[in-house]
């Protein structure tokens, strides 16, 4: 057994402790001695959180089953934690081997959510890892970056040395061998990065350079140096069902968000909702072939013991083979302990069926994400969910016994009138209704409908960035206007309604559109004590107004500011396949309130299908 | 596969004896309980589940060990539908688990016999304080004796013992059932658990240290459990008591063959 990074005295006084001393079911072993390539990979979040991400299980899984390579983890410490090792100098370390983050040869960071930006800042700093990429020393490890939010990655772009731009199943390969080759010819740290920024997908920031107009906006992104591309195209795999999958996930002591079997059924989404980050830079959609999904199951259930098996994927019941692998699921685990969560699916009589076999009716609510309360609204956005839809599926619930509905909505859409805000309550009250239209007998009690919005914040490589984002003022008004409206309504005893803290919004959207400047605020923030954003609890406004200040920066600019459709953004020089041209059109007819069909119905075009396949090709093979 | 060895049985009660060291003694009394749940469904034991929308595996733990203590003899009761042979079923767990939490036995229960949880009767401890914990009076190993033994001489040790409710007045020294140190330091104990009566062996040390006036750090101590018995009576054809031994909770049980 390893011996662990930290004393019993400090494992005793923590909450947890068992987030840090590694050694769980399936955690990669490998001798020392075999190892050339050392690789810590990091969620920058607590544990238990960064412990539910199928990503870095799959990525995980992928390094180590390279030879030579050792891939290790490493989690943000909570705050308690924090504390005692900055007093006691303690340096970050991995999970596996109990060793310094700062003897391995890369830190990877996977970047899912703005608001761990200063978590990113916390690993670093802990690690003992110079914070500014081009001041790092030879030998300081890679920094490296993925996930959704390295679609612009330029508020953090100063820390990094690569960000990885799409799927990480791709080019590690290449990237570690240019490593070893590198390091064989005596190469330098600068060396490496040159040959990586030559790796598709790889982004190397400090070789390139921004100018700005003087109304702020940027003027000019290049390289600095000749030899690297203008643009880097995102990384994406072609073949889902020829790929690694982690078919032993590690298995945590503690409980994980996500204590169960996930299997991603598909990547990317037809519909094309306008809002959608997710929805535009991981097209074409792919499936994975039903049988591979099927053999996984059985196998990830075996190796971890979890009594618990779920789907993932972005608009699940768009998967062309979901009947068979839900009933697959139910027929070869029901009844043996193993319980199926289902993801959110359309409402219709296949999925209440499928709900009905798996979850107590009388416990379980509908889920329905018509993200806006209009009909003209949703047309914007280009959300196909009708209200008839949406009724129809509840009157067939209600029938089956349900009586919880939860809806989800967006208030500050591009556009949004006072209609469209009340529109929120109305449709929720027409929900209660259909309710009461069943006669009482067939009735289970009262209906309870509850109405939960976020504030819309517009995203890189969605039609809507190039939209406003409201005011915090505007938001909290907003939200007041449907909540008024809410207990105008005939049912408002059963209808309620929740919405998020718009602070925290903002910031998101500062973080998400900022560009090379921001970096200096996100480094303010961490340095006057701010770690944790994410939750609550710890997010603190002020400070970031405080550091936008004291840099000199103006936070409309970056958040209620429209942008005009020839401006160049700090993360067009990344290809993500889906064209600026596409998204013009689409924020184009978001004005016009139309709708767009989704890739099954009619292609649009939108320049995913440079990856030649996936939903693209669908019918031509 | 084993599968012909099978035992087909309505629901069987199966005992677990297994250790705990190593890192994994940081890991709290319902993450043990879910990491059992895990194991066996990776060992494949035909465990039995409860009904219902959400059926979870019936289990019952002996004497919950705090965190931070090191083990070799935790119990857990589980009922299964069928069973391999004990060494076939202890294998299997093994194989499915990690160092630091190893299945030593693996037996059958009677019909009738009391679960794991009510059973509890003693348990056997070996204590090491650390040497920067220890204060100088007992510094040395043949002090620590002395001293220990000058202790437990006592007709009785009375503390007040804090619950959330309330506070009373207890005498550990009857609760002591065997205790001695030998010559590494090392303290041997053996003390009444269970529902009704429970002494934690750090309490029994933090009394000491004070006896020897000295206040115990909350660190000072490296505890392992050794076993956990139960009480074991037999009686005669009239149900009438003739005589009570403290067995380990393992011998309640018999090997499946
Ligand atoms: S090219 Fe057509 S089918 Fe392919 S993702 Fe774009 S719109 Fe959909």
């Amino acid at each position: 057994m390893t011996k662990l990074a930290l004393s019993d005295e400090i494992l005793m006084s923590i909450d947890k402790p068992a987030r840090y001393i590694g050694h769980e079911v399936n955690m990669a072993v490998k001798d020392l001695k075999d190892i050339d390539v050392r690789f810590a990979m990091c969620f920058p979040d607590v544990y238990e959180i960064g412990m539910s991400h199928l990503g870095i299980q799959i990525l995980y899984h992928m390094f180590n089953g390279m030879d030579g390579v050792y891939c290790e983890r490493v989690y943000s410490p909570w705050t308690d934690l924090d504390k005692i090792m900055r007093e006691q100098h303690i340096p970050l370390f991995t999970l596996e081997t109990q060793t310094p983050v700062k003897d391995m040869d890369f830190l990877g960071i996977t970047i899912q959510y703005e608001m761990c930006y200063t978590n990113i800042l916390q690993i670093l700093d802990l690690s003992g890892i110079t914070m500014t990429a081009a001041h790092r020393a030879e030998d300081e490890p890679i920094v490296i970056g993925g996930g959704p939010c390295t679609y612009n990655p330029e508020p953090i772009a100063e820390f990094f040395d690569i960000f990885y731009i799409g799927e990480g199943e791709t080019v590690y390969k290449d990237l570690i061998n240019a490593y070893r080759h590198n390091k064989a010819n005596g190469g330098s740290r600068r060396d490496f990065l040159m040959a990586a920024a030559n790796i598709p997908g790889l982004y190397v920031p400090q070789l390139y350079e921004a100018s700005y107009n003087n109304d702020g906006t940027l003027k000019s992104f290049t390289p600095t140096v000749e030899g690297v591309p203008t643009t880097v195209k995102k990384e994406i795999v072609m073949d889902i069902s020829n790929t690694v999958y982690p078919e032993r996930p590690i298995v945590p002591y503690i409980r994980a968000t996500q204590d169960r079997v996930v299997l991603e059924i598909q990547r990317g989404c037809i519909r094309g909702c306008r809002f959608c980050q997710a929805g535009m830079i991981y097209r074409p959609v792919r499936e994975r072939d039903v049988e591979f999904l099927k053999d996984m199951a059985v196998k990830m259930l075996k190796s971890t013991g979890h009594e618990e098996i779920t789907l993932s994927s972005l608009s699940s019941s768009d998967y062309s083979k979901l009947d068979e692998l839900l009933n697959f699921l139910i027929d070869e685990f029901k009844g043996k302990g193993v319980n199926i969560s289902l993801p959110s699916l359309r409402v219709d009589a296949f999925s209440l069926d499928v709900m009905s076999k798996v979850q107590d009716v009388k416990k379980s609510s509908l889920t329905f994400a018509p993200e806006a309360g209009s009909q003209r609204m949703r047309n914007v956005i280009n959300k196909g969910l009708t209200e008839e839809d949406i009724l129809n599926g509840c009157a067939l619930a209600f029938k089956g016994g349900w009586n919880k509905v939860k809806l989800y909505f967006m208030l500050g859409l591009p556009t949004e009138t006072e209609e469209d805000m009340k529109a929120l309550a109305e449709l929720s009250e027409l929900v209660a209704e259909k309710y009461y239209e069943i006669p009482k007998s067939e009735r289970n009690g009262k209906v309870q409908v509850t109405a939960s919005s976020s504030f819309f914040i517009p995203k890189p490589f969605t039609p809507f960035q190039w939209a406003a984002m409201c005011t915090k003022d505007e938001f909290q008004r907003r939200a007041y206007v449907v909540n008024d409206r809410m207990k105008e309504m005939l049912n408002r005893k059963s209808l309620k309604y929740n919405y998020h803290d718009p602070d925290t919004s903002i910031i998101e959207g500062l973080l998400a559109r900022g560009d090379r400047k921001v970096s200096s605020v996100i480094k303010r923030v961490y340095e006057a004590g701010g770690i944790y954003d994410a939750w609550g609890e710890y997010f603190n406004y002020d400070r970031w107004l405080a550091a936008l200040e004291a840099e000199g920066l103006d936070l409309d600019f970056y958040t209620t500011r429209e942008r005009s459709t020839d401006e160049l953004f700090p993360w067009d020089f990344i290809d993500t396949g889906v064209t600026k041209n596409f998204l013009k059109r689409e924020w184009q007819r978001a004005h016009e309130e139309q709708i767009t069909p989704n890739c099954r119905m009619e292609c649009q075009g939108c320049g995913a299908a440079v990856f030649k396949g996936g939903v693209c090709f669908e019918d031509k093979n | 596969m084993a599968q012909q060895y099978l035992k087909e049985v309505s629901a069987l009660k199966i005992r677990i004896k297994f250790s705990k060291t190593g890192a994994v003694r940081f890991i709290g009394h319902l993450d043990v309980m879910r990491y059992f749940q895990k194991l066996n469904r990776r060992a494949g034991i035909d465990v039995k589940y409860s009904t219902g929308f959400s059926p979870h595996q019936i289990m019952s733990f002996a004497a919950p060990l705090g965190v931070g203590l090191e083990s070799h003899g935790e119990y857990v009761d589980i009922e299964v539908n069928s069973t391999m042979s004990s060494s076939e079923s202890i294998k299997a767990l093994n194989n499915a688990s990690i160092e630091g939490i190893q299945v030593t036995s693996y037996v059958e229960l009677p019909e009738g016999t009391a679960n794991a949880m009510s059973s509890v009767a003693a348990a056997d401890y070996i204590v090491r304080v650390k040497e920067q914990y220890k204060p100088t009076v007992i510094a040395d190993n043949a002090m620590l004796k002395k001293r220990f033994e000058e202790f437990l001489s006592q007709s009785s040790i009375v503390v007040t013992k804090a619950s959330k409710k309330s506070e009373r007045e207890v005498d550990l020294r009857p609760l002591i059932y065997k205790a001695s140190v030998n010559e590494n330091g090392e303290i041997f104990m053996q003390l009444c658990t269970g529902s009704a009566e429970n002494l934690k062996p750090e309490l029994v040390l933090e009394t000491f240290f004070r006896y020897v006036g000295d206040k115990m750090s909350q660190f000072a101590l490296d505890i392992c459990r050794l076993e956990v018995y139960g009480l074991y009576t037999s009686k005669d054809e009239n149900g009438n008591v003739i005589s009570e031994k403290l067995i380990p909770l393992e011998q309640f049980g018999k090997e499946i063959l």
